[in-house]
């Protein structure tokens, strides 16, 4: 690999211009949410080169990193992997989901009420 | 059950100037393509359903009436926790897009720059004014927080704004531009030859055209026309210049300049001015003046046509206003929310085009459909990003 003429490391992650919306209303929450998503994309990352390892390993018995670059996958292994990734999101996403619901669903009592209330019924 | 998902980022055409991803590099791409669908299209909904069992109610029960702007309800919406939380998702998306749009293109900037050169180097269909300032309302933010804007040079004669640009549209649509990111361009095409069949304009100008993603098909269908792309970054047109070059596009001429003034051309000199998401990245002052300009340059008989996302109007609901404007206040759009707010209509009338002139169409991305999705749209859109537009047109009158 050439040396790149600039960081390019230091230089991909650069600030955008503008005052970011405080939308947590909490510094740490924040600063966590962000390590949290990039770590869980690089999870996804990760599974998605491993089923290109086990795409190209069924298909060859053997592979080199050079497959792996070159791996294109189309028709029935592009949307399996699209299955994936898109099964990866709801599982990560369950909270969202489900406090979503929760504003749908009827007004719930505590279990601890509902708990006194079947004890002596 | 066929589940609904997007293609794969290395679907995209790896023209002769594209920065070549890595395995995960596309990976990642993939990640947050599926990310933002999931945010749009499956739980975007919550937005609403958090506005109408409990943002709204509490409003009435406050104010005693209803919201009476979308400012309001987006004040109110920023005291909920889900939609709090689904901003904080969603914009952390958006600059992790930036980050590894900019990750791939850097780490190959030398190589990614000689192609360009390669391209660029002592032609004439690449005209720059190194004495243009950024016009005040690209230096104010980083637009959709690509930091540097389109402007932004690592180093002098870069053009890696234009390469990241061009790397990202994909994953950030979801694949709804197609291939080549172009489906807005193609969409302008299939447009006009149903409109007017036969019709062939001589001169085409294209004003804000960063990447020349959109200008590009339309200078393919009409060969024989004189194409001239416009725009104030020197960054976006070096590499739009080489990326029209290595399609075959070399009817266009990208010249640094400011939509502004226009005074190099002499009036009545186009049959046909497009701008394609463009506006909204002007200001209040800036706008109006344009389409002045561009009605100045335009040719008795000729077309003006501008594509965006929908204006706001009376009968658009408040809360689809105010979900239309997150970018405005989320993702670096501050001209966003004001424009979309604007009468377009009345803009042109001032500028010399009367009502009867004028006119709208809903426009839809021109993609290959085998393999690159059709935009949601309604509850299920990913505003501000959906691969359709409105479009705002007029053919001026003959003198």
């Amino acid at each position: 690999m050439t040396e790149e003429s600039i960081d390019w490391i230091a230089r991909a992650g650069r600030r955008a211009k503008g005052k970011r919306p405080d939308t947590l209303h909490d510094y740490n929450a924040e600063r966590t949410l962000s390590i949290l998503l990039a770590v869980a994309a690089e999870v996804s990352v990760l599974k998605e080169r491993l089923d290109t390892v086990e795409r190209l390993l069924d298909a060859k018995g053997t592979i080199s990193r050079a497959d792996i670059e070159a791996y294109q996958p189309t028709g029935e292994a592009a949307y399996e992997r699209a299955v994936t990734a898109k099964e990866y999101v709801a599982r990560i996403m369950r909270g969202m989901q489900q406090e979503m619901e929760a504003m749908q669903a009827a007004p719930e009592r505590p279990m601890a009420e509902i708990s006194a209330e079947l004890r002596d019924s | 059950m066929k589940q609904d998902v997007p293609p794969p980022y290395t679907a995209v055409a790896r023209h002769a100037v594209f920065p070549t991803p890595r395995h995960d590099e596309a990976a990642r791409y993939n990640f947050l393509t599926a990310f933002n669908k999931y945010l749009a299209g499956t739980i975007g909904i919550g937005n609403k359903i958090a506005y109408d069992s409990r943002v709204l109610p509490a409003f009435r029960e406050e104010h005693g009436r209803d919201p009476a702007d979308r400012f309001e309800i987006r004040d109110a919406m920023n005291e909920d926790p889900w939609h709090r939380y689904w901003s904080a998702l969603k914009r952390n998306s958006m600059e992790m897009r930036q980050q590894n749009g900019r990750s791939i293109t850097l780490r190959q900037i030398d190589e990614l720059s000689a192609k360009v050169r390669q391209f660029n180097e002592g032609r004439d269909t690449l005209q720059l004014d190194p004495g243009l300032p950024a016009p005040h309302y690209m230096d104010a933010a980083d637009i959709h927080c690509m930091p540097g804007n389109y402007q932004g040079e690592e180093r002098p004669g870069d053009m890696s704004a234009g390469a990241n640009y061009d790397s990202g549209l994909f994953a950030t649509t979801g694949g709804g531009l197609g291939a080549l990111s172009d489906g807005g361009g193609q969409a302008l095409v299939e447009w006009i030859r149903r409109e007017r069949p036969g019709w062939t304009p001589r001169r085409i100008l294209d004003l804000g055209c960063t990447v020349g993603h959109n200008i590009v098909p339309l200078a393919l269908a009409f060969p024989d026309a004189e194409v001239i792309a416009i725009d104030t970054a020197a960054a976006v047109l070096r590499y739009a210049h080489a990326r029209a070059q290595a399609l075959g596009a070399t009817n266009i001429t990208f010249i640094q300049m400011n939509a502004e003034d226009m005074s190099r051309f002499p009036d009545g000199h186009f049959d046909w001015v497009q701008t394609t998401m463009f506006l909204h990245e002007l200001s209040g002052k800036a706008l109006p003046q344009v389409i002045r300009e561009s009605a100045r340059v335009l040719a008795p008989g000729g077309l003006m046509f501008h594509l965006e996302q929908p204006q706001y109007s009376d009968d658009m609901p408040l809360y689809e206003q105010f979900i239309r404007d997150w970018d405005a206040f989320n993702n670096n759009e501050p001209f966003w929310s004001a424009m979309h707010a604007l009468d377009l209509k009345k803009v042109m009338e001032e500028a010399g085009f009367p009502p009867d002139s004028q006119f709208t169409a809903r426009v839809l991305a021109v993609v290959d459909r085998t393999i690159f999705p059709q935009a949601a749209e309604g509850a299920q859109e990913d505003h501000g990003r959906a691969a359709a537009w409105n479009a705002y047109g007029a053919w001026k009158p003959e003198a």
